[in-house]
């Protein structure tokens, strides 16, 4: 990490927040069409508290929900990666699904399980990010070339030894691929619960608080929130990516 | 052809055939009906040996080291290896493809070392690790132990690969064009490490190409299979023993084999009758 890769990226918020503020200021919008960076401040200062309850239950209700759907999409993945027939009877199922708009299936779920609005939560979150997932990891092990097979298989190697000698090394830069959008995709999630079917917990409850309360300056300030989460869980994984697949980048002089 | 210059290899022992293949037949099962791609083979390769099979593309040679290494089953015929039905993948048998397949996330060293980590051995990890270091100081890559395969030229990738399938001392070596993807200059420079790795760390081989020259500069036995279903057409013996080096590949008796490896070629292409062939 040198000066330059955190100066880079900070600039470059700066010069957002600017152009931002210049925008609203040339058009001379009041509050209620758009709220301006300098009105964040005094919205962040005055709701704090509630950002830091309603941020928690957002941010462990979307990790949850994506460490699940990792679970899931990881073995679904391997059972279409392996089995062509599983391949060919799932993918259908899964595009289906996956074309399903979530917001529909909230009001569905929501009704399936009353009340309980933690799981609700979490399972939009897990139902929404786990297709990116099965999906490159399926086609990272049925794609894996017959050579690699055969350098262990010639020499008597058993079916799970290939898989974690080769097969699952060699697919994890599929995955983090997939991870990324997944990442983002469970914090859509957990807000759609969160909006759609308000239950008084999350940003999302905080953002139809705002809304209801015609306070802009809040609902801004809560995307702001969501922003920032999803770019600190975005860099998670980067950073796990860069232990577990740090391998798959180039060096940058080729 | 017979030519024989400068001193022979270590002596090796030519007491039995250490490679026999009987008979094989094979056909693959496609939507329009059996495809049989093996029609009859018989090769058999002495210990210490190192035959060359070539042929017309498509003919099954890749199908032919399948078979050798265990990985599938012929529909007819045997092939033995050093007295011993072969029924499964044995821990004797090493390969190397065209594509090097060495494994990103390792380092080279990381990468010779696999099968010692597949197999049973006796070695210590340190004694495995001096193992591959030696390996890779005999094919010319010291100092790119720690490196990516990334790292590495072509040429280079195939280095580590040949160590890694010679690094548990196999009896028996299946290249299957290990130099087809690399330029002229850096095959020939790998033709050379090839009789220093066999010279240094014997094994009976059988390489696959379709280089013709890479056949007489490599092998003591040309194999010449026919087209689909491949059948042993013609069967060459190479008496270039002893260091050969590429200008050996420019003498009469060379080019003179080497016509006479084309028109097999040719006639097992379908293109020439079997007339001009026995001039």
């Amino acid at each position: 990490m040198t000066l330059r890769n955190i100066m880079v990226p900070v600039l470059a918020i700066v010069v957002f927040g600017l152009l931002w503020e210049l925008l609203v200021w040339a058009n001379g919008w009041p509050n209620y069409v758009m709220a301006s960076p300098s009105d964040l401040p005094p919205a962040y200062a005055r709701y704090w508290e509630l950002f830091i309850v309603m941020g928690w239950q957002t941010l462990w209700r979307t990790v949850v929900g994506l460490l699940l759907a990792i679970a899931f999409g990881v073995f679904l993945g391997m059972i279409m990666g392996f089995s062509r027939t599983m391949r060919d009877a799932l993918y259908p199922l899964l595009v289906g699904f996956n074309a399903i708009p979530k917001a529909t299936v909230v009001p569905i779920v929501a009704l399936l399980f009353v009340g309980d609005h933690n799981f609700n939560t979490i399972l939009i979150a897990f139902m929404i990010s786990f297709f990116p997932i099965a999906v490159s990891v399926s086609i990272g092990l049925s794609t894996l070339e017959p050579e690699y097979r055969d350098i262990l298989a010639s020499l008597g190697a058993s079916k799970t030894k290939i898989f974690w000698k080769i097969a699952l090394p060699k697919t994890l830069p599929e995955f983090f691929g997939a991870l990324k959008v997944a990442v983002t995709l469970a914090f859509i999630g957990t807000n759609l619960m969160e909006i759609v079917s308000p239950h008084g917990r999350g940003l999302g409850a905080l953002f139809d608080s705002g809304k209801t309360n015609s306070d802009y300056p809040l609902m801004f300030a809560v995307l702001i929130a969501l922003a920032l989460m999803g770019i600190v869980l975005y860099y998670v994984v980067v950073f796990l990516e860069k232990i577990f697949a740090g391998w798959a980048e180039r060096s940058p002089s080729y | 052809m017979r030519v024989t210059i400068g001193p022979c290899y270590k002596a090796v022992r030519v007491s039995r055939n250490l490679i026999e293949i009987k008979g094989v037949r094979h056909a693959y099962h496609t939507k329009a009906g059996p495809l049989p791609v093996l029609g009859g083979l018989e090769i058999t390769v002495p210990e210490g040996g190192f035959a060359a099979v070539v042929g017309p593309s498509g003919c099954g040679k890749s199908t032919l080291t399948r078979l050798i290494a265990g990985l599938m089953k012929p529909d007819q015929g045997e092939v033995w290896l050093h007295g011993e039905l072969v029924k499964g993948p044995k821990s004797t048998v090493g390969m190397a493809f065209q594509n090097p397949v060495l494994l990103e996330w390792r380092t080279i060293l990381q990468n010779v070392m696999l099968p010692l980590e597949i197999l049973p051995t006796k070695l210590s990890k340190r004694e495995q690790e001096e193992r591959a270091r030696k390996l890779l100081a005999l094919v010319g890559l010291e100092g790119f132990e720690d490196k990516r395969p990334s790292e590495l030229s072509g040429g280079m990738r195939q280095r580590a690969s040949l160590c890694r399938s010679i690094v548990h001392k196999p009896e028996v070596l299946i290249l299957d064009e290990p130099f087809g993807a690399l330029d002229a200059f850096t095959r020939e420079d790998l033709w050379q490490t090839m009789h220093k790795v066999k010279a240094e760390e014997p094994f009976t081989g059988v390489l696959i190409t379709h280089d013709l020259r890479e056949s007489i500069f490599l092998a003591d036995q040309v194999v010449v299979l026919s087209g689909r279903p491949a059948k042993t057409q013609y069967v060459m013996d190479v008496h270039l023993t002893g260091q050969r080096d590429i200008e050996h590949l420019y003498t009469p008796e060379s080019a003179e084999a080497l016509n006479i490896l084309r028109r097999q070629i040719q006639i097992a292409q379908g293109r020439a009758d079997g007339h001009e062939a026995a001039q």
